[in-house]
């Protein structure tokens, strides 16, 4: 069964999950940062594959992405060293990155080797449902490999329907009209946004995500939704920390999580 | 007017609207609106007269007498330089604004490259009184100064890109990356036929009074309204499509596209997609692009600034791949030339990107007889500083 599938199961509420760049720092820090976000107690992850034109993504994940592109990093290095970590890695993975270097891999290829390096889900931001629903749907069915889909402050209620109907796994709701990275507080729009997606009773849990970086804006989605994607905040950890294990500890200390979850 | 897409925005493998979810509710209202505004007959008035009482069109289809004695077939150039700001960029701006007024718009954001589209949109933002914010790359600010001293005369912020390449395609990244950041009440004005669906037909159709009048002036000074051939220089391909447009369909007509070659499209050194690119996505838009193995955009290198972009808009993709047209690079050093030969033959300097075309004359076979339109997209003023240097290079 999918990991990803059997952790929502069982765990329903307050998730964390954190984005990492692969590939920075340096082009082997993938296994070393997998394994200390495991033993902190992390839920599951986004591991990203990186892309010179990260268009969603502000100037943190956009300089970890070229760093990482420096150092050598591709889709199928990064599937190849996920693969030799084996069954030492027992939390869920998701892929995410930009659709174009997918393409150049060949969708098929990318769904066979994923699932062989142990992927759960994936998600591409720049695929729009409707292509995936006319040209990948049945592909990511059979890899048994969840396509999780974004939704903003902007997406319409029925579009927001027809996405929880099409996409598994969970819905990733975007905080708020924005980049990735922003520092600000959360304002009433936002909390009204994701009370909104939890009345909708939708079929996937939802995970949000952009701008969450301290104890408050951590609150405030835990308490509106299944739990939180941190990426910028805990990039921003390990630039200034140069070490993965100090870098979870001052990223847990800045959301208010006294002890490492589990442990 | 011609219907060149499909109704999801594709021709034929390129194209669509390959973008994030922060983006789908902006460009969805945009895709909804444009089409019905442009047919309205207020909008065709008020762009018609814009284009004739501030643009100054139509643009003259001049005769070059030396410059045809000199290659061998009667050459025409369309006279887009003399637009108002000096380029053709001034058409599709006029017709953006008053999109993005009719939408209820008030703030304009745009990038640019060689600063051409920069200051065609501070121009009008500064007539119609709206706030404009222009993205451009840092390598492009350094050598297109007098454009980025335009811009903030005429009002606009510059806002200096120092992500990526330092280029164009950063200078757009940043632009759409601002606009998930302020979704409400801005227009994107895009600079070329590139981006997401709507925006490369949207672009194309503004552009396409270009071809419109040339038939009409062909009419009457050849007493046909085709030409043999179309010339035009391709960056992201916005004065091609308008000089292409009204003979997509018209096969007695060869349609010939310039794209910068940089220093040769073997050296690395080059902005020429078609020689050297791949299918993939740039910029929401599926089209040929350069990338390495990986998928990765590779930068692009191009001495003139507006030719500097590793993609081309889908159209262009999509009539190279079925044949309508060709697309011929051209190199640093041959679009020099052409410059300089026209400037000398003709009495008109041509901006660096029109040199392009230029020069694609010495490469095609002409009968005495053939009719031949280069595309003049633009003056030369821009580009002094590259023009003096390559005098000094030949003294
Ligand atoms: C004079 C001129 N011609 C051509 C171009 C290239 O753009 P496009 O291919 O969209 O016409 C530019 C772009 O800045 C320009 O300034």
């Amino acid at each position: 069964m999918n990991t990803l599938t059997r952790l929502f199961e069982k765990k329903k509420q307050n998730l964390l999950s954190i984005y990492f760049t692969a590939g920075y720092p340096e082009t082997d820090s993938t296994i070393k940062i997998i394994n200390s976000l495991q033993a902190a107690g992390i839920d599951f992850l986004e591991v990203g594959f990186p892309f010179s034109d990260p268009l969603a993504d502000g100037p943190v994940i956009q300089q970890t992405s070229q760093q990482a592109i420096k150092n050598g990093m591709n889709l199928e290095l990064l599937l190849d060293q996920l693969k030799s970590a084996g069954s030492s890695v027992t939390l869920p993975l998701i892929l995410m990155g930009y659709l174009n270097p997918v393409l150049q891999t060949g969708m098929e290829a990318f769904c066979r080797k994923a699932k062989e390096s142990g992927i759960s889900g994936v998600i591409l931001p720049d695929l729009p449902p409707e292509e995936y629903e006319a040209d990948y749907k049945e592909l990511f069915k059979m890899h048994d490999l969840h396509m999780i889909f974004l939704v903003t402050p902007e997406t319409s209620q029925a579009r927001i329907r027809k996405i929880d109907a099409l996409g598994s796994g969970f819905i990733y709701a975007v905080s708020s009209s924005s980049t990735t990275g922003r520092q600000d507080t959360f304002t009433s729009a936002q909390t009204g946004y994701l009370k909104r997606l939890q009345s909708m009773n939708l079929q996937n849990p939802v995970m949000t995500g952009f701008g969450i970086h301290n104890r408050n804006t951590l609150q405030t989605v835990w308490e509106n939704s299944s739990g939180a994607i941190i990426g910028t905040a805990y990039l921003n950890a390990l630039i200034k920390c140069r070490d993965e294990k100090q870098a979870i500890k001052l990223l847990m200390d800045r959301l208010g999580i006294e002890k490492p979850m589990n442990l | 007017m011609p219907q060149l897409i499909n109704s999801k925005g594709f021709y034929g493998d390129f194209g669509g609207a390959w973008i994030p979810e922060m983006l789908h509710a902006n460009i969805e209202e945009l895709a909804r609106a444009y089409a019905g505004i442009l047919e309205t007959d207020g909008f065709k008035k008020d762009f018609s007269n814009l284009l004739r009482d501030y643009a100054g069109r139509p643009t003259p289809l001049f005769y070059a007498r030396r410059l045809s004695g000199h290659t061998g077939a009667k050459i025409y150039l369309k006279r887009e330089d003399l637009c108002h700001t000096g380029s053709h960029k001034l058409n599709n701006v006029a017709g953006q604004i008053l999109l993005a007024r009719r939408m209820n718009k008030k703030h304009i954001i745009a990038e640019t490259g060689a600063g051409q589209h920069g200051v065609a949109t501070a121009t009008v933002c500064a007539l119609m009184d709206l706030p404009c914010t222009v993205f451009m790359g840092e390598k492009d600010v350094a050598r297109q100064e007098p454009n980025v001293m335009r811009m903030k005369m005429l009002g606009a912020k510059v806002i200096t890109v120092t992500s990526g390449t330092r280029t164009l395609k950063d200078a757009t990244n940043e632009a759409i990356r601002h606009w998930i950041n302020n979704p409400s009440d801005t227009h994107y004005l895009i600079g070329s036929t590139i981006g997401p669906h709507p925006y490369p037909d949207l672009v194309a159709r503004l552009q396409s009074v270009i071809s419109e009048e040339i038939k009409q002036q062909l009419r009457q000074k050849e007493n046909r309204d085709f030409p043999d051939y179309l010339l035009a220089c391709v960056g992201g391909g916005s004065n091609a499509a308008g000089t292409f447009y009204h003979y997509i369909d018209d096969a007695r007509v060869k349609l010939v596209g310039a794209e910068a070659a940089g220093e040769g499209t073997g050296t690395g050194k080059t902005a020429a997609t078609i020689a050297t690119g791949s299918p993939g996505i740039i910029h929401g838009c599926r089209t040929l692009l350069m990338q390495d193995s990986d998928g990765q955009i590779t930068g692009a290198h191009s001495i003139s600034a507006g030719l500097d972009y590793p993609g081309i808009g889908p159209l262009h993709a999509h009539l190279h791949k079925t044949g309508r047209a060709t697309y011929l690079a051209i190199t640093d050093k041959e679009a020099m030339q052409a410059a300089h030969l026209l400037t000398r033959l003709e009495g008109i300097i041509p901006a660096l990107e029109s040199a392009h075309a230029l020069a694609a004359l010495e490469k095609l076979d002409f009968k005495n007889s053939d009719i031949v339109i280069v595309n003049l997209s633009g003056r030369g003023d821009k580009d002094m500083e590259s023009y003096m240097e390559s005098m000094a290079h030949r003294e």
